[in-house]
Protein backbone atom coordinates (compact mmCIF):
# COMPACT_ATOMS: atom_id res chain seq x y z
CA UNK A 1 0.00 0.00 0.00
CA UNK A 2 1.26 3.59 -0.83
CA UNK A 3 0.92 6.37 1.12
CA UNK A 4 -1.35 8.23 -0.86
CA UNK A 5 -3.61 5.41 -0.60
CA UNK A 6 -3.72 5.84 3.37
CA UNK A 7 -4.53 9.39 2.65
CA UNK A 8 -7.45 8.57 -0.07
CA UNK A 9 -8.85 6.31 2.49
CA UNK A 10 -9.10 8.46 5.20
CA UNK A 11 -11.37 10.27 3.07
CA UNK A 12 -13.19 7.80 1.93
CA UNK A 13 -13.78 7.09 5.92
CA UNK A 14 -15.55 10.29 5.91
CA UNK A 15 -17.18 9.83 2.91
CA UNK A 16 -18.36 6.85 4.30
CA UNK A 17 -19.75 7.89 7.29
CA UNK A 18 -21.31 10.58 5.84
CA UNK A 19 -23.60 8.09 3.64
CA UNK A 20 -23.74 5.66 6.80
CA UNK A 21 -22.55 2.78 4.21
CA UNK A 22 -19.19 1.72 3.20
CA UNK A 23 -18.23 2.66 -0.67
CA UNK A 24 -17.45 -0.39 -2.07
CA UNK A 25 -14.42 0.14 -4.67
CA UNK A 26 -13.82 3.36 -3.30
CA UNK A 27 -10.07 3.34 -3.69
CA UNK A 28 -10.87 3.30 -7.84
CA UNK A 29 -12.75 6.78 -7.77
CA UNK A 30 -11.74 9.46 -10.12
CA UNK A 31 -10.48 12.19 -8.41
CA UNK A 32 -13.04 15.17 -8.38
CA UNK A 33 -15.93 12.65 -8.50
CA UNK A 34 -19.19 13.54 -6.34
CA UNK A 35 -20.89 10.36 -5.32
CA UNK A 36 -24.14 10.01 -6.45
CA UNK A 37 -25.22 8.97 -2.66
CA UNK A 38 -23.72 12.23 -1.80
CA UNK A 39 -26.25 14.17 -4.09
CA UNK A 40 -29.03 11.97 -3.31
CA UNK A 41 -29.21 10.44 -0.21
CA UNK A 42 -30.16 6.75 0.11
CA UNK A 43 -33.94 7.17 1.03
CA UNK A 44 -34.38 3.84 3.05
CA UNK A 45 -31.48 4.15 5.20
CA UNK A 46 -32.31 8.19 6.03
CA UNK A 47 -35.73 7.39 7.11
CA UNK A 48 -35.08 3.79 7.94
CA UNK A 49 -38.03 2.94 5.28
CA UNK A 50 -38.60 -1.19 4.38
CA UNK A 51 -36.52 -1.78 0.81
CA UNK A 52 -39.61 -2.76 -1.08
CA UNK A 53 -41.21 0.68 -0.10
CA UNK A 54 -41.39 2.42 -3.54
CA UNK A 55 -40.47 6.21 -4.01
CA UNK A 56 -42.56 7.83 -5.53
CA UNK A 57 -40.62 11.25 -5.58
CA UNK A 58 -37.68 12.33 -4.31
CA UNK A 59 -38.12 16.11 -4.41
CA UNK A 60 -40.05 16.08 -2.38
CA UNK A 61 -40.07 13.01 -0.95
CA UNK A 62 -42.86 10.58 -1.21
CA UNK A 63 -42.65 6.97 -0.54
CA UNK A 64 -45.56 4.60 -0.41
CA UNK A 65 -45.95 1.04 0.68
CA UNK A 66 -47.34 -2.16 -0.23
CA UNK A 67 -50.79 -3.79 0.74
CA UNK A 68 -48.60 -6.89 2.07
CA UNK A 69 -46.49 -4.93 4.10
CA UNK A 70 -48.61 -3.17 5.95
CA UNK A 71 -49.82 -6.47 7.55
CA UNK A 72 -49.22 -5.37 11.38
CA UNK A 73 -52.34 -4.26 13.06
CA UNK A 74 -49.94 -1.00 14.27
CA UNK A 75 -48.15 0.05 11.54
CA UNK A 76 -44.31 0.23 12.50
CA UNK A 77 -42.35 3.13 10.99
CA UNK A 78 -40.50 1.20 8.46
CA UNK A 79 -43.53 0.38 6.40
CA UNK A 80 -45.26 3.91 6.77
CA UNK A 81 -45.96 5.80 4.03
CA UNK A 82 -44.38 9.09 3.25
CA UNK A 83 -45.95 12.01 1.92
CA UNK A 84 -43.67 16.07 1.80
CA UNK A 85 -44.90 18.67 0.02
CA UNK A 86 -41.79 20.50 0.94
CA UNK A 87 -38.47 20.23 2.27
CA UNK A 88 -37.91 18.56 5.47
CA UNK A 89 -36.69 20.89 8.42
CA UNK A 90 -33.31 20.32 9.58
CA UNK A 91 -31.58 20.71 12.97
CA UNK A 92 -34.67 20.72 15.09
CA UNK A 93 -34.12 21.19 19.05
CA UNK A 94 -36.62 19.61 20.97
CA UNK A 95 -35.53 21.64 24.16
CA UNK A 96 -36.13 24.67 22.36
CA UNK A 97 -38.92 23.69 20.27
CA UNK A 98 -42.36 25.93 21.13
CA UNK A 99 -46.35 26.17 19.47
CA UNK A 100 -47.75 29.54 19.48
CA UNK A 101 -51.85 29.49 19.16
CA UNK A 102 -53.12 32.71 17.83
CA UNK A 103 -56.08 34.03 15.16
CA UNK A 104 -59.11 36.25 14.94
CA UNK A 105 -60.69 33.71 17.25
CA UNK A 106 -58.46 33.09 19.92
CA UNK A 107 -58.97 34.36 23.53
CA UNK A 108 -55.22 34.46 24.81
CA UNK A 109 -52.77 34.39 22.34
CA UNK A 110 -50.41 32.45 24.01
CA UNK A 111 -46.94 29.99 23.23
CA UNK A 112 -46.33 26.56 24.63
CA UNK A 113 -42.63 25.15 24.82
CA UNK A 114 -42.77 21.69 24.03
CA UNK A 115 -41.82 20.71 27.92
CA UNK A 116 -45.16 22.23 29.02
CA UNK A 117 -47.25 20.95 26.45
CA UNK A 118 -46.34 17.70 28.28
CA UNK A 119 -46.41 18.82 31.51
CA UNK A 120 -49.40 20.63 31.79
CA UNK A 121 -51.53 18.58 29.49
CA UNK A 122 -53.15 14.75 30.14
CA UNK A 123 -51.43 12.17 27.61
CA UNK A 124 -53.62 10.15 25.43
CA UNK A 125 -52.59 7.32 23.11
CA UNK A 126 -54.96 6.26 19.99
CA UNK A 127 -54.51 4.34 17.25
CA UNK A 128 -55.07 6.34 14.11
CA UNK A 129 -55.41 5.82 10.41
CA UNK A 130 -53.19 8.18 8.15
CA UNK A 131 -54.61 8.22 4.47
CA UNK A 132 -53.39 10.42 1.95
CA UNK A 133 -56.45 11.84 0.39
CA UNK A 134 -54.75 10.51 -3.27
CA UNK A 135 -54.14 7.48 -2.16
CA UNK A 136 -54.88 5.22 -5.47
CA UNK A 137 -54.83 7.96 -8.08
CA UNK A 138 -53.05 6.24 -10.23
CA UNK A 139 -56.49 4.45 -11.37
CA UNK A 140 -58.18 7.40 -12.55
CA UNK A 141 -59.01 7.91 -16.24
CA UNK A 142 -58.35 10.35 -17.81
CA UNK A 143 -55.33 10.43 -15.16
CA UNK A 144 -55.14 13.03 -12.12
CA UNK A 145 -52.19 15.14 -11.65
CA UNK A 146 -49.69 14.42 -8.81
CA UNK A 147 -47.88 11.40 -7.15
CA UNK A 148 -49.65 7.96 -8.37
CA UNK A 149 -49.84 6.46 -5.78
CA UNK A 150 -51.67 2.88 -5.81
CA UNK A 151 -52.48 1.40 -2.74
CA UNK A 152 -49.95 1.91 0.05
CA UNK A 153 -50.62 5.57 1.40
CA UNK A 154 -51.97 4.60 4.76
CA UNK A 155 -51.02 3.55 7.76
CA UNK A 156 -52.18 3.15 11.76
CA UNK A 157 -49.88 3.45 13.99
CA UNK A 158 -49.76 4.30 17.74
CA UNK A 159 -50.34 8.11 18.63
CA UNK A 160 -49.33 10.04 21.92
CA UNK A 161 -50.06 13.58 23.02
CA UNK A 162 -52.29 16.34 24.01
CA UNK A 163 -55.64 16.52 23.04
CA UNK A 164 -56.68 19.53 20.97
CA UNK A 165 -59.55 20.55 22.73
CA UNK A 166 -57.40 20.38 26.12
CA UNK A 167 -55.11 23.35 24.56
CA UNK A 168 -58.02 25.14 23.26
CA UNK A 169 -59.78 25.17 26.71
CA UNK A 170 -56.60 26.56 28.37
CA UNK A 171 -55.85 29.21 25.34
CA UNK A 172 -59.91 30.20 24.86
CA UNK A 173 -61.53 30.04 21.84
CA UNK A 174 -64.18 32.41 20.69
CA UNK A 175 -67.71 31.65 19.49
CA UNK A 176 -67.20 32.81 16.40
CA UNK A 177 -64.23 30.44 15.64
CA UNK A 178 -64.37 28.21 12.54
CA UNK A 179 -61.65 26.42 11.90
CA UNK A 180 -58.20 25.88 12.80
CA UNK A 181 -54.87 26.22 10.70
CA UNK A 182 -51.65 24.68 10.96
CA UNK A 183 -48.54 26.47 10.09
CA UNK A 184 -45.03 24.18 9.70
CA UNK A 185 -40.96 24.24 10.35
CA UNK A 186 -40.96 22.67 6.66
CA UNK A 187 -39.40 24.98 3.69
CA UNK A 188 -41.13 25.87 0.06
CA UNK A 189 -39.42 23.76 -2.52
CA UNK A 190 -38.35 26.81 -4.68
CA UNK A 191 -36.47 28.15 -1.43
CA UNK A 192 -38.82 31.21 -1.00
CA UNK A 193 -38.41 31.90 2.60
CA UNK A 194 -42.32 33.42 2.56
CA UNK A 195 -44.40 30.62 1.07
CA UNK A 196 -45.16 27.61 2.97
CA UNK A 197 -45.50 24.51 1.43
CA UNK A 198 -48.61 23.42 2.88
CA UNK A 199 -51.23 25.00 5.76
CA UNK A 200 -53.81 23.24 6.15
CA UNK A 201 -56.37 22.50 9.04
CA UNK A 202 -59.73 21.05 10.01
CA UNK A 203 -63.23 22.78 11.60
CA UNK A 204 -63.37 23.65 14.94
CA UNK A 205 -66.00 20.55 15.50
CA UNK A 206 -63.03 18.27 14.71
CA UNK A 207 -60.52 20.14 16.81
CA UNK A 208 -62.16 19.43 19.43
CA UNK A 209 -62.82 15.33 19.22
CA UNK A 210 -61.15 13.68 21.76
CA UNK A 211 -58.82 11.63 19.45
CA UNK A 212 -57.52 14.54 17.24
CA UNK A 213 -54.29 15.31 19.07
CA UNK A 214 -51.20 16.71 19.07
CA UNK A 215 -48.71 14.02 18.76
CA UNK A 216 -45.24 13.83 20.49
CA UNK A 217 -44.77 10.16 20.26
CA UNK A 218 -45.21 7.51 17.55
CA UNK A 219 -44.98 3.63 18.51
CA UNK A 220 -44.37 4.79 21.99
CA UNK A 221 -41.17 6.46 20.32
CA UNK A 222 -40.24 9.85 19.41
CA UNK A 223 -41.55 10.67 15.98
CA UNK A 224 -39.35 10.03 13.09
CA UNK A 225 -38.25 13.41 11.82
CA UNK A 226 -39.64 12.40 8.12
CA UNK A 227 -42.96 12.11 10.22
CA UNK A 228 -43.05 15.40 12.29
CA UNK A 229 -40.74 15.10 14.81
CA UNK A 230 -40.74 16.59 17.47
CA UNK A 231 -44.54 17.57 17.40
CA UNK A 232 -47.41 16.44 14.98
CA UNK A 233 -51.14 17.06 14.38
CA UNK A 234 -53.11 13.90 14.14
CA UNK A 235 -56.55 14.20 12.94
CA UNK A 236 -57.62 10.48 12.25
CA UNK A 237 -59.94 9.43 9.43
CA UNK A 238 -59.36 12.57 7.77
CA UNK A 239 -56.71 13.01 4.76
CA UNK A 240 -53.52 12.71 6.16
CA UNK A 241 -52.58 16.36 5.13
CA UNK A 242 -55.00 17.51 7.82
CA UNK A 243 -52.21 15.89 10.46
CA UNK A 244 -49.84 18.87 9.80
CA UNK A 245 -46.22 17.71 10.70
CA UNK A 246 -43.03 19.65 12.94
CA UNK A 247 -46.25 21.70 13.94
CA UNK A 248 -45.26 25.39 15.07
CA UNK A 249 -48.36 27.39 15.51
CA UNK A 250 -52.13 27.08 15.34
CA UNK A 251 -54.27 29.68 14.08
CA UNK A 252 -57.74 29.58 15.27
CA UNK A 253 -59.62 31.45 12.32
CA UNK A 254 -63.54 32.79 12.04
CA UNK A 255 -63.12 31.73 8.51
CA UNK A 256 -62.12 28.58 6.77
CA UNK A 257 -58.02 28.15 7.04
CA UNK A 258 -57.25 30.18 3.73
CA UNK A 259 -53.40 28.51 4.10
CA UNK A 260 -51.07 26.73 1.23
CA UNK A 261 -53.25 23.63 -0.10
CA UNK A 262 -56.65 24.56 1.67
CA UNK A 263 -57.77 26.80 -1.62
CA UNK A 264 -58.23 26.06 -5.10
CA UNK A 265 -58.43 22.32 -6.33
CA UNK A 266 -56.23 20.98 -3.85
CA UNK A 267 -57.68 18.57 -1.34
CA UNK A 268 -61.07 19.14 -2.61
CA UNK A 269 -63.61 17.21 -5.09
CA UNK A 270 -66.62 18.35 -7.34
CA UNK A 271 -69.43 19.36 -4.58
CA UNK A 272 -71.38 17.08 -6.76
CA UNK A 273 -70.41 14.37 -9.26
CA UNK A 274 -69.01 15.16 -12.55
CA UNK A 275 -68.55 13.51 -15.63
CA UNK A 276 -64.81 12.05 -16.21
CA UNK A 277 -62.25 14.81 -17.53
CA UNK A 278 -64.77 17.75 -17.01
CA UNK A 279 -63.75 20.54 -15.59
CA UNK A 280 -64.98 22.42 -13.18
CA UNK A 281 -65.12 25.84 -11.53
CA UNK A 282 -63.38 26.80 -8.07
CA UNK A 283 -66.69 27.58 -6.24
CA UNK A 284 -67.97 24.59 -7.47
CA UNK A 285 -65.01 22.41 -4.92
CA UNK A 286 -65.69 21.24 -1.54
CA UNK A 287 -63.07 20.31 0.79
CA UNK A 288 -62.37 16.32 1.55
CA UNK A 289 -63.57 16.07 5.18
CA UNK A 290 -63.65 11.97 6.22
CA UNK A 291 -62.23 9.84 4.17
CA UNK A 292 -64.38 6.75 2.31
CA UNK A 293 -65.04 3.82 3.61
CA UNK A 294 -62.42 1.05 2.23
CA UNK A 295 -60.09 -2.16 2.95
CA UNK A 296 -57.24 -3.80 1.97
CA UNK A 297 -55.82 -7.66 1.83
CA UNK A 298 -52.43 -7.78 3.55
CA UNK A 299 -52.66 -11.68 3.59
CA UNK A 300 -51.45 -13.21 1.08
CA UNK A 301 -49.40 -11.12 -1.21
CA UNK A 302 -50.85 -10.91 -4.47
CA UNK A 303 -49.67 -13.39 -6.78
CA UNK A 304 -50.08 -16.73 -4.61
CA UNK A 305 -50.19 -20.18 -5.71
CA UNK A 306 -51.38 -22.84 -3.61
CA UNK A 307 -52.83 -26.57 -3.82
CA UNK A 308 -56.14 -27.68 -4.28
CA UNK A 309 -58.22 -28.87 -1.50
CA UNK A 310 -56.18 -26.50 1.20
CA UNK A 311 -58.07 -22.94 2.10
CA UNK A 312 -56.22 -19.96 2.23
CA UNK A 313 -56.31 -17.84 4.89
CA UNK A 314 -57.09 -14.12 3.91
CA UNK A 315 -56.51 -11.21 6.66
CA UNK A 316 -56.07 -7.51 6.39
CA UNK A 317 -57.71 -4.12 7.36
CA UNK A 318 -60.70 -1.89 6.76
CA UNK A 319 -61.42 1.68 7.82
CA UNK A 320 -63.89 4.13 7.55
CA UNK A 321 -63.29 7.63 7.84
CA UNK A 322 -65.20 8.97 10.95
CA UNK A 323 -67.24 6.26 10.77
CA UNK A 324 -66.68 2.79 11.90
CA UNK A 325 -66.68 -0.78 9.27
CA UNK A 326 -69.99 -3.16 10.45
CA UNK A 327 -69.42 -5.50 7.54
CA UNK A 328 -66.51 -6.86 5.56
CA UNK A 329 -67.13 -9.33 3.22
CA UNK A 330 -65.19 -11.03 -0.19
CA UNK A 331 -65.55 -12.33 -3.53
CA UNK A 332 -63.74 -14.87 -5.49
CA UNK A 333 -65.93 -14.97 -8.64
CA UNK A 334 -65.34 -10.89 -9.91
CA UNK A 335 -68.52 -10.10 -7.56
CA UNK A 336 -70.87 -12.41 -8.71
CA UNK A 337 -71.39 -13.64 -4.81
CA UNK A 338 -70.12 -12.61 -1.65
CA UNK A 339 -69.67 -14.35 1.42
CA UNK A 340 -68.88 -12.62 4.84
CA UNK A 341 -65.52 -12.07 6.42
CA UNK A 342 -64.55 -12.21 10.21
CA UNK A 343 -64.78 -8.79 11.03
CA UNK A 344 -62.79 -7.29 14.50
CA UNK A 345 -63.93 -3.92 16.42
CA UNK A 346 -61.67 -1.00 16.18
CA UNK A 347 -59.61 -0.76 19.48
CA UNK A 348 -60.81 2.79 19.55
CA UNK A 349 -62.66 5.09 17.05
CA UNK A 350 -60.78 6.08 13.97
CA UNK A 351 -58.42 3.19 14.01
CA UNK A 352 -58.97 0.41 11.24
CA UNK A 353 -60.52 -2.94 12.04
CA UNK A 354 -58.87 -6.31 11.46
CA UNK A 355 -60.40 -8.93 9.33
CA UNK A 356 -59.96 -12.59 7.91
CA UNK A 357 -61.24 -15.13 6.46
CA UNK A 358 -60.88 -19.02 5.44
CA UNK A 359 -61.25 -19.33 1.53
CA UNK A 360 -62.38 -22.84 -0.16
CA UNK A 361 -61.62 -22.79 -3.88
CA UNK A 362 -63.85 -25.09 -5.86
CA UNK A 363 -61.35 -25.94 -8.56
CA UNK A 364 -58.00 -25.42 -9.82
CA UNK A 365 -57.65 -21.91 -11.83
CA UNK A 366 -57.00 -18.50 -11.63
CA UNK A 367 -58.85 -16.46 -9.10
CA UNK A 368 -59.08 -12.87 -7.67
CA UNK A 369 -60.31 -12.50 -4.16
CA UNK A 370 -61.92 -9.02 -4.05
CA UNK A 371 -62.61 -7.22 -1.08
CA UNK A 372 -65.50 -5.11 -0.04
CA UNK A 373 -66.51 -3.15 3.40
CA UNK A 374 -68.96 -1.20 4.31
CA UNK A 375 -69.80 1.42 6.63
CA UNK A 376 -72.20 2.34 9.77
CA UNK A 377 -74.30 4.20 7.14
CA UNK A 378 -74.21 1.33 4.80
CA UNK A 379 -72.07 2.34 2.39
CA UNK A 380 -69.58 0.03 0.55
CA UNK A 381 -66.51 0.34 -1.48
CA UNK A 382 -67.20 0.27 -5.64
CA UNK A 383 -65.41 -2.65 -7.21
CA UNK A 384 -64.52 0.05 -9.92
CA UNK A 385 -62.78 3.36 -9.68
CA UNK A 386 -65.38 5.88 -8.17
CA UNK A 387 -66.64 9.32 -9.43
CA UNK A 388 -63.91 10.76 -10.98
CA UNK A 389 -62.63 14.20 -9.98
CA UNK A 390 -59.90 16.77 -11.42
CA UNK A 391 -56.94 15.36 -8.57
CA UNK A 392 -57.66 12.29 -8.35
CA UNK A 393 -58.46 12.01 -4.76
CA UNK A 394 -61.02 9.31 -3.04
CA UNK A 395 -60.46 6.28 -4.84
CA UNK A 396 -61.53 3.53 -2.33
CA UNK A 397 -62.67 1.01 -4.96
CA UNK A 398 -62.14 -2.42 -3.98
CA UNK A 399 -58.94 -4.07 -3.19
CA UNK A 400 -57.89 -6.94 -5.13
CA UNK A 401 -55.30 -10.07 -4.91
CA UNK A 402 -54.44 -13.01 -7.51
CA UNK A 403 -54.41 -16.25 -6.66
CA UNK A 404 -53.80 -19.36 -8.62
CA UNK A 405 -55.69 -22.73 -7.29
CA UNK A 406 -52.95 -25.89 -8.56
CA UNK B 1 31.45 -28.98 0.25
CA UNK B 2 34.14 -26.98 1.57
CA UNK B 3 34.03 -23.69 4.34
CA UNK B 4 33.01 -21.12 2.04
CA UNK B 5 30.28 -23.03 0.28
CA UNK B 6 29.14 -23.75 3.71
CA UNK B 7 29.10 -20.17 4.61
CA UNK B 8 27.46 -19.01 1.48
CA UNK B 9 24.55 -21.60 2.24
CA UNK B 10 24.74 -19.86 5.63
CA UNK B 11 23.89 -16.60 4.16
CA UNK B 12 21.28 -18.03 2.21
CA UNK B 13 19.27 -19.63 4.65
CA UNK B 14 19.73 -16.44 6.88
CA UNK B 15 18.35 -14.36 3.80
CA UNK B 16 15.82 -16.76 3.26
CA UNK B 17 14.24 -16.35 6.96
CA UNK B 18 15.23 -12.43 7.02
CA UNK B 19 12.77 -12.53 3.98
CA UNK B 20 10.40 -14.69 5.47
CA UNK B 21 10.11 -12.71 8.95
CA UNK B 22 10.24 -9.50 6.81
CA UNK B 23 7.64 -10.41 4.96
CA UNK B 24 5.11 -11.96 8.24
CA UNK B 25 5.75 -8.86 9.83
CA UNK B 26 4.93 -6.45 6.81
CA UNK B 27 1.67 -8.77 6.58
CA UNK B 28 1.10 -8.46 10.14
CA UNK B 29 1.20 -4.73 9.63
CA UNK B 30 -0.86 -4.29 6.96
CA UNK B 31 -3.88 -6.16 8.74
CA UNK B 32 -3.50 -4.30 11.97
CA UNK B 33 -3.34 -0.80 9.67
CA UNK B 34 -6.29 -2.00 7.43
CA UNK B 35 -7.68 -2.95 11.32
CA UNK B 36 -7.71 0.22 12.24
CA UNK B 37 -8.62 2.19 9.34
CA UNK B 38 -11.84 -0.20 9.27
CA UNK B 39 -12.14 -2.09 12.38
CA UNK B 40 -15.45 -4.21 11.59
CA UNK B 41 -13.88 -4.83 8.48
CA UNK B 42 -16.44 -3.58 6.85
CA UNK B 43 -15.08 -3.70 3.21
CA UNK B 44 -14.61 -7.39 2.80
CA UNK B 45 -18.26 -7.98 4.18
CA UNK B 46 -19.74 -5.81 1.77
CA UNK B 47 -17.84 -6.88 -1.29
CA UNK B 48 -19.22 -10.09 -2.23
CA UNK B 49 -22.99 -9.33 -2.18
CA UNK B 50 -22.82 -5.93 -3.56
CA UNK B 51 -21.09 -7.01 -6.59
CA UNK B 52 -23.51 -5.24 -8.83
CA UNK B 53 -22.67 -2.01 -7.36
CA UNK B 54 -19.18 -2.27 -8.94
CA UNK B 55 -21.11 -2.30 -12.72
CA UNK B 56 -22.62 0.71 -11.84
CA UNK B 57 -20.69 2.72 -10.45
CA UNK B 58 -17.81 1.94 -13.37
CA UNK B 59 -20.66 3.10 -15.66
CA UNK B 60 -22.09 6.04 -13.81
CA UNK B 61 -17.85 7.18 -13.04
CA UNK B 62 -17.06 7.16 -17.20
CA UNK B 63 -20.71 8.89 -18.11
CA UNK B 64 -21.39 11.75 -18.77
CA UNK B 65 -23.00 13.95 -16.68
CA UNK B 66 -26.46 13.59 -19.61
CA UNK B 67 -25.78 10.42 -20.49
CA UNK B 68 -28.95 8.71 -22.72
CA UNK B 69 -29.31 4.79 -22.30
CA UNK B 70 -31.88 3.30 -23.89
CA UNK B 71 -33.66 6.71 -25.08
CA UNK B 72 -33.90 7.71 -21.36
CA UNK B 73 -31.95 10.33 -19.92
CA UNK B 74 -29.77 8.43 -17.27
CA UNK B 75 -29.79 11.25 -14.65
CA UNK B 76 -33.69 12.18 -14.78
CA UNK B 77 -35.72 9.49 -16.24
CA UNK B 78 -37.04 11.51 -18.68
CA UNK B 79 -37.34 10.33 -22.24
CA UNK B 80 -35.00 11.86 -24.85
CA UNK B 81 -36.63 13.71 -27.54
CA UNK B 82 -36.68 16.95 -28.70
CA UNK B 83 -37.17 19.36 -25.63
CA UNK B 84 -35.60 17.70 -23.29
CA UNK B 85 -32.84 19.32 -21.93
CA UNK B 86 -35.17 22.62 -22.22
CA UNK B 87 -37.55 20.59 -19.74
CA UNK B 88 -34.47 19.20 -17.48
CA UNK B 89 -33.36 22.62 -16.96
CA UNK B 90 -36.85 24.27 -16.67
CA UNK B 91 -38.91 21.64 -14.37
CA UNK B 92 -36.50 19.83 -12.63
CA UNK B 93 -34.67 22.95 -10.09
CA UNK B 94 -37.82 22.62 -7.33
CA UNK B 95 -39.10 19.08 -7.95
CA UNK B 96 -38.00 15.79 -8.67
CA UNK B 97 -38.36 14.71 -12.50
CA UNK B 98 -40.08 12.05 -10.92
CA UNK B 99 -43.09 13.96 -10.73
CA UNK B 100 -43.17 14.23 -14.54
CA UNK B 101 -42.91 10.52 -15.34
CA UNK B 102 -45.48 9.41 -13.19
CA UNK B 103 -47.87 11.70 -14.94
CA UNK B 104 -49.46 11.89 -17.98
CA UNK B 105 -51.88 14.84 -19.48
CA UNK B 106 -53.39 16.73 -22.32
CA UNK B 107 -51.61 19.42 -23.80
CA UNK B 108 -54.66 21.71 -21.81
CA UNK B 109 -53.93 20.07 -18.13
CA UNK B 110 -50.26 20.23 -18.87
CA UNK B 111 -50.34 24.04 -19.72
CA UNK B 112 -52.68 24.37 -16.79
CA UNK B 113 -50.60 22.61 -14.37
CA UNK B 114 -47.46 25.18 -15.19
CA UNK B 115 -49.73 28.12 -15.18
CA UNK B 116 -50.64 26.56 -11.38
CA UNK B 117 -46.81 26.64 -10.71
CA UNK B 118 -46.43 29.62 -12.23
CA UNK B 119 -49.51 31.03 -10.55
CA UNK B 120 -48.51 29.61 -6.90
CA UNK B 121 -45.09 27.47 -6.71
CA UNK B 122 -42.46 30.53 -8.34
CA UNK B 123 -42.24 29.37 -11.32
CA UNK B 124 -40.86 31.89 -13.79
CA UNK B 125 -41.96 32.81 -17.35
CA UNK B 126 -40.87 30.50 -19.49
CA UNK B 127 -40.87 32.74 -22.98
CA UNK B 128 -39.80 31.15 -25.66
CA UNK B 129 -39.44 27.76 -23.95
CA UNK B 130 -42.52 27.18 -23.30
CA UNK B 131 -43.90 25.49 -26.50
CA UNK B 132 -41.16 23.28 -26.74
CA UNK B 133 -41.82 22.22 -22.95
CA UNK B 134 -45.21 21.69 -23.35
CA UNK B 135 -44.68 19.79 -26.86
CA UNK B 136 -42.05 17.86 -25.17
CA UNK B 137 -44.65 16.66 -22.12
CA UNK B 138 -47.38 16.26 -24.50
CA UNK B 139 -45.35 14.12 -27.57
CA UNK B 140 -43.90 11.64 -24.65
CA UNK B 141 -46.47 11.99 -21.74
CA UNK B 142 -50.30 11.74 -22.92
CA UNK B 143 -52.92 10.49 -21.38
CA UNK B 144 -53.22 6.62 -21.54
CA UNK B 145 -56.90 4.96 -21.39
CA UNK B 146 -57.12 2.94 -18.42
CA UNK B 147 -61.20 2.28 -18.44
CA UNK B 148 -62.91 2.48 -15.42
CA UNK B 149 -60.66 -0.51 -13.95
CA UNK B 150 -57.48 -2.10 -14.95
CA UNK B 151 -56.69 -6.04 -15.38
CA UNK B 152 -54.23 -6.75 -11.79
CA UNK B 153 -50.76 -6.37 -13.69
CA UNK B 154 -47.72 -7.28 -13.09
CA UNK B 155 -48.00 -10.16 -10.86
CA UNK B 156 -45.40 -12.10 -9.12
CA UNK B 157 -46.47 -15.70 -9.06
CA UNK B 158 -44.97 -17.81 -6.14
CA UNK B 159 -45.73 -20.71 -4.33
CA UNK B 160 -47.41 -20.06 -0.70
CA UNK B 161 -45.91 -21.94 2.09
Amino acid sequence: MKRRHFVKKGTLISLSALLGTDIVFGTTLPEGYELLGLQDPDPFKMFEKDREMEVLNDKPWNIESKAHLIDDAVTPNKYMFVRNNGIIPENIDEETWSVSFDGESVVNAKTYTLRELKSKFRHYTYQLVLECGGNGRNEFDPPAKGNQWKVGAVSCARWTGVRMKDILEDVGVKDNAVYIGYHSADTHLSGDPDKEPISRGMPIQKAYQEETLLAFKMNGEDIPLVHGFPLRLIAGGWPASVSGKWIRRISIRDKVHDGAKMTGDAYRVPCRPVEPGAKVREEDMCIIESMPVKSLITYPRSGAILEQGRPLQIRGHAWAGELEVVDMEYSIDFGATWKKAKLQKPVNRLAWQQFSASIDFPKTGYYEVWAKATDALGQSQPMVVPGWNPKGYLNNACHRIAVKIV
Amino acid sequence: MNKQDKFREEVKKVRRLVCIVFVSMMSVAGVLVYVMIDPELSFFRVFIPREKVYETNATVQEDDYDKIENGIHVRTGLVEAEGLMTVVNNCTNCHSAKLITQNRMTKERWVTTIRWMQETQNLWDLGANEDIIIDYLVQNYPPRKKGRRQGLGNINWYKLK
